[in-house]
This record gives C-alpha cells, structure tokens and sequence, in this order.
C-alpha cells in the first residue's frame, strides 16, 4: 500500500471534490468536441445561453429540473439503505401509467378530488413496480441490480402493449392514449405567476416542481428525522448489526424500495399532468437513469439533489439549442456528458481524493505553521 | 406438416443469427462476472465495437481491420470499467451505467460528426463486410432429403462470426475449467483474498478478465454492423447486452448453459417474429410484447430462487482491499 493519505477537510469533501469531478467531465467533453472540430467553449456559450439567458429558457430548464428531482430522490433513497435501484425508468413509466389510469377512472369528478387521487395513482403505481424487487432482495435474496434492469425491460414491454392495443387512442398511428379530462390536469407556473400580473414566457414548467421540491423537504424529514429514516441508514452501513439491533431487515428494505420508487413514479406526474396531457410511450426518456447520477452528485442530500438536478435539467435544456447552433453537434452531446459526469462523479468520485488530500494537508500545514510565527 | 418442420427450421435458422451477439457478449459476460466484476456495460461495450466496426470498415473497406478495432475498442471501454473499478475501487454498477450511456452518446457524437447521417454509417459494399459462407458439398448434399435442407439451412450459410460464437462457448469452458488462467478467474471471483495470499495479482487477474470480455463484445459489436447488418445505426445494440447478462444468470455463469439460455432467447424472438398474426389453438393470439418480455421475466424467477437455485459468484460486486 501507498503511504496513508491525510482526510480531506468536509468542505473539500462536499464542495471542492465534487467541482473537479465535474470539471474533469466537462474538460474531457471539450476535447471530444475539439476533435470532432468545433470550438467547445462556443458549445458552451450556446448551452448556457440557451439553458439560462434566452426568454423561457430557464422555465424549461427547471421543467427538466423537476424529472431528475425525482428521480434523483428516488436513487438516493434507495441508497440510504445501500440498495441500489436502477429500475427508476420502469418506475416512472408504471407511474405514468397508474396516472393515467387512475385520471380515465375518475373522468367527470372535480379536479380537487381527481387530482389528487391521480397523483396517488403515480406514487402507488411507481411504488409497486420497486416493491416486488425490494421483496425479491429481501425475501429470496436476488440481487436488487438485475432485477430492477430487468423490470425496466418488462415495464418498457407492458407499455408497449398497452399503447399499440387497448389504451391507444382510435385513429392514432404513435403509441399514445387518448387525452386526460382535465380535471387531472396541473397548472402551468407561468399561470400562476399571471394570477398576480408577473409575466413571464410561457413554459412547461407546472406544479409538480413545487411538488419535488416538496418531496425533497419530505426526503429530508424522513431520512433524517425519523425513525424509519434511521432504520434505512442504519441498514446501509451494516445490514447485520441493524438486524441484531433488532431493525426488521425485510421490511424495511420492501418499505424503503416502495418510497424510492414512488418518488421515481412521481417523475410522470412533470410529463403527463403537467404537459402532455395524455401517456406517450418512452416519455420516461432516461430520467430514471440519469437520475443515478443526480444522486450520486448530489450525494444522496436533498440540497445537493436539487443542485445536481438543476445542473442535469440544464444540460438537456441547453442541449436542444445545440441542435439549432451547429451542424454537427447536436442535443445527443448531452449524453455523452452525462456519461463522463456519471463516470467522474460516480464510480471514480474518489480518484482525486489522495492527490487533493496530500495537496491541501500541506497546503494547510504551511498556513498553520505561517500564523504560529506570525 | 412438412411445412410446419420447414418453418421450424427457418426459425432455427433465424435463432442462430439472433443468439450471436447474445452468445458473444454472455461469454464476455462470464470471463468478467467470473472474477467477480458485475458487467452490466457489456452493452455500451457491444454498441462501442458496432460502431468501431462499421466506422473503420467503411474508411478502410476491409472486414477484418473493422472486426480488428471493434475488438480494441470493447477492450478499450473494459480498460476504462477496470480503471473505474479495479484501480480506483470505484462502485461496479455505476462504472456500469456510466460506460452504457457514455456509449450510447459518444457514438451518436461521433458519428454524425464523421458522416453527417443523423448518427448511422454509409451502407457497406458487399467487399467490407463477413458475408454467409458457403460450405462445401452444398449442392452435393442437396438432393438427400432431409439432410440437404439441414445442411444448407442450418449449418452452411452463416457468416464467419456465427461460427466463431459457436467455437467461443467451448473456448470459454475450456479456458474456464481445464487451464491455470481460469482457475484462478474463477478462485478470483470467489474468494480473492486466497487468491492474493497465493501471491498472484488480483487487479491483474481481473484486467485480464475484462480484457478477454471486452474483446469478445467487440466481436459481438461487429457481426451487428459489419456481418448481419450493412452499416451502424444509431443505439443498434437494443438492449442486447442486457439479453446477454439475463442469459449469464439463467445459465447460472456456466458456459454451456448460458449458451443454451442465448439459444433459448433467440429463438423467443425468432418465434414472435414468426408468430405474429397467427392464432394459437386455445390460447390465441400471443402478443408479442409478452414474448419480449419472456427472457426477462424468466431471468428474474430464476434470480428469485422460483427455477433452480442462482450460484453468482461470492465476490462478486466487491472491490478489493489488499
């Protein structure tokens, strides 16, 4: 072994790591658009302004936002208790669906009851879709990793069904159900903020973000105030010392995969009642995926989720203006710098930490020594 | 009757060229999960040699420069999963996930700036690509019965990467089972701590191993672009990676079952080809998404304990600390 590196201060830990993790992506991501022959800080130019600065871009930015605040709620969950769900993209389009279902049901109530129930269908649907894996890793011991890809497969394929036969909309040629009652329907933020004369462009921002941010807050509460919280955390430092603690394991484990997964259900409520007004097939569009990354960014913290949220709905936002700026780069750049961004921050988060350590160790050393004599 | 033996044969045909790739990428997928690294990137290595593949070949016009560098690119994509997790101990699953959709997005990237199609290569020439071989005493054979349509159909006429999938399930065993690397891959995904103690490399064992995958995913990569198809086409790999990893489980990480799995897979999805439309006796029409799903759900009752007992290997999903 190597000489033992010093601990890195916590904001370090917190702050610093996590910005040259990004950086490192980022830079890596220039030099593949400097290969390919354009000028990387234009491209830049062109994500921010159009993620940010132009008219309604930051309601679309916050839009995206709201996706990977659930999603990224949802891995992070999970992660508390050491279990790692990448079945939020199945989650989220069985929510999807149980909203749907549950809007057609309730078609004709008032949308103070409506709403509400659908919502509820989205949570609960979701919910199912991470319990039966959460028993099947509790229960009967399969791994959590592979059960979850393979209930994204399954849900991707029900959809599928469902969309090209019983539930597609008479005379629709792409797989979609036909439209809400809009009772079920959420209100456009920039509605709202009319109500009380601002005025600002209108976007698809809705609702649901003031229900994610809502859920973070409830997030927070949970893990962290509560006695289930300290059960989940209590698991995922040490599943055997929590079970002779006298923490029943197995239901713990099932509860915590249904929150994860409601939370990742919820994401459909953004996309469905919020915009599309109707269930469109692979609305779920990688969120569930790159919600692993807004977790793992965001440190499984609800003020770090929604920073790293902010970061990824930007990302996509500023992606599509890509498409309208250059020839050859286009909204799929995104990918590729989510995918360095999910290598960096997540499985070689640590890569930077000895160098940093020993860097800043001696850094802070020298100070102490200068004040002593000072 | 005999037309129904003639369609079953046609699906056998067709399952072999679907079972391929899936073949290929399950026995990467046991060299690595064997020496205990969780491999859910055999798809965004699988996607990665396809577009390696059909890139090259279309520059070069060769074949086999193209299979060449599909096999360096897996083996470059396993190289940065190993520095990921082997040298900076980095989570499997996550190193996983990152090098999928850094794939699936370096690809697309690439791509359309290479060629300007949306994200697809040009079609390849007939010159710069593994066409079906012919074999020989086809016509010879021929006018014996049920033989000659065997011959023809099933065993002649595949391209060369079929032939090497199918030699690559007893390569696999045999490296596995009977030769002092395998041993030590599979004692390495066991218990690597007596591995270590032994006094031999675990990092580098299990570099080995995710080179030996890489290699063959990239293989895989190729016959999508370069052998069954004429070109790459944008996220070609469609999930088949992740079809491979199912039929490692169901096949319990052996081999010869895994292989029977890839088989069993292909011929699910040759068989929804074949049925759509057509009325089962009592049961009716089968939807075909239901089909699709088969290997899956198939893969999680077997995870669950519900068709024999899952064997992963002990170590499997833990870095190493010396």
């Amino acid at each position: 072994m190597s000489k033992p590196t010093p601990p890195l201060p916590r904001w370090a830990d917190i702050v610093l790591l996590p910005m040259i993790n990004l950086f490192t992506a980022l830079f890596l991501c220039g030099l593949i658009v400097l290969a390919i022959g354009e000028n990387p800080i234009t491209a830049l130019e062109v994500m921010i302004n159009g993620a940010f600065v132009y008219k309604g871009a930051l309601g679309y930015t916050l839009f995206y936002t709201t996706n990977f605040i659930f999603t990224g709620l949802a891995v992070a969950t999970a992660f508390h208790a050491r279990l790692f769900n990448i079945g939020a993209e199945g989650q989220a389009a069985l929510g999807g669906l149980g909203a749907t279902l549950v809007a057609f049901a309730l078609s004709g109530l008032p949308s103070i009851f409506a709403l509400p129930m659908a919502l509820a269908g989205a949570a609960l649907f979701g919910a199912f879709w991470g319990v039966v894996p959460g028993y099947l890793q509790a229960k009967r011991g399969s791994h959590i990793v592979i059960t979850t890809i393979m209930f994204n497969f399954i849900a991707a394929a029900l959809l599928v069904w469902l969309l090209a036969g019983p539930m597609l909309e008479p005379g629709q040629h792409s797989p979609q159900s036909s439209l809400l009652p809009e009772a079920t329907w959420l209100t456009k933020i920039h509605e709202i903020l009319a109500w009380f004369g601002i005025k600002v462009a209108a976007t698809p921002l809705n609702t649901s973000f003031l229900l994610a941010l809502l859920g973070c807050l409830i997030f927070w509460i949970l893990i962290w105030r509560t006695r289930l919280g300290y059960e989940i955390r209590a698991i995922g430092q040490n599943q055997e010392a929590a079970h002779y603690s006298g923490i029943n394991v197995t239901r713990v484990i099932i509860i915590t995969m249904a929150i994860s997964a409601a939370f990742a259900g919820l994401m459909a409520i953004n996309q469905i009642q919020g915009v599309s007004h109707k269930l469109i097939l692979g609305f779920t569009a990688g969120y569930g995926f790159t919600g692993i990354a807004v977790a793992l960014m965001g440190r499984n913290h609800p003020i770090g989720i929604c920073l790293a949220a902010i970061l990824f709905g930007a990302l996509v936002q500023g992606g599509t203006e890509l498409d309208f700026e250059f020839q050859i780069i286009t909204r799929e750049m995104v990918l590729l710098i989510q995918g360095m961004i999910i290598l960096f921050s997540g499985a070689l988060a640590y890569m930077f930490n000895p160098p940093l350590a020993r860097f800043l160790a001696r850094f802070l050393r020298v100070r102490t020594k200068e004040k002593n004599y000072g | 009757m005999a037309d129904f033996l003639y369609q079953l044969l046609l699906s056998l045909d067709a399952t072999l060229r679907i079972a391929t790739p899936l073949i290929l990428c399950a026995m990467a997928g046991i060299f690595t999960e064997r020496s205990g690294i969780v491999d859910i990137s055999l798809e965004g290595k699988l996607l990665s040699g396809a577009f390696v593949a059909a890139t090259v070949a279309a520059f070069t016009g060769s074949a086999w420069l193209g299979l060449g560098c599909a096999i360096l690119a897996g083996i470059i994509m396993s190289l940065i999963h190993g520095f990921a997790c082997i040298t900076h101990k980095g989570d499997q699953v996550v190193s996983g996930v990152a090098i999928n959709i850094l794939a699936s997005g370096l690809t697309i990237v690439l791509g359309i700036a290479l060629f300007q199609q949306g994200g697809k290569t040009p079609s390849l020439a007939k010159e710069s690509r593994f066409t079906p071989m012919e074999w020989w005493g086809v016509e010879m054979l021929d006018s014996v019965p049920v033989l000659g349509v065997l011959y023809r159909q099933l065993i002649s006429g595949h391209n060369l990467l079929v032939y090497l999938a199918l030699l690559a399930v007893p390569l696999t065993a045999f490296v596995l089972y009977k030769t002092r690397f395998g041993l030590r891959v599979r004692a390495v995904g066991e218990t690597p701590q007596a591995v270590d103690s032994a006094g031999i490399s675990v990092s580098l064992l299990r570099y080995r191993a995710l080179i030996v995958g890489g290699a063959l995913c990239g293989m895989a990569g190729a016959y999508l672009s370069i052998a069954q198809g004429g070109n790459f086409v944008k996220e070609m790999s469609a999930g088949k990676g992740y079809i491979a990893l199912a039929a490692v489980i169901f096949g319990n990480w052996k081999p010869l079952s895994a292989f029977f799995a890839c088989l069993m897979f292909g011929f699910l999805e040759a068989a929804t080809a074949r049925l759509e439309g057509y009325e089962i006796f009592l049961i009716g029409e089968i939807p075909s998404q239901l089909m699709q799903a088969i290997p899956y759900i198939l893969t999680v009752l077997l995870l669950a304990g519900f068709i024999g007992k899952p064997h992963p290997p002990a170590a499997s999903g833990q870095p190493y600390h010396k």
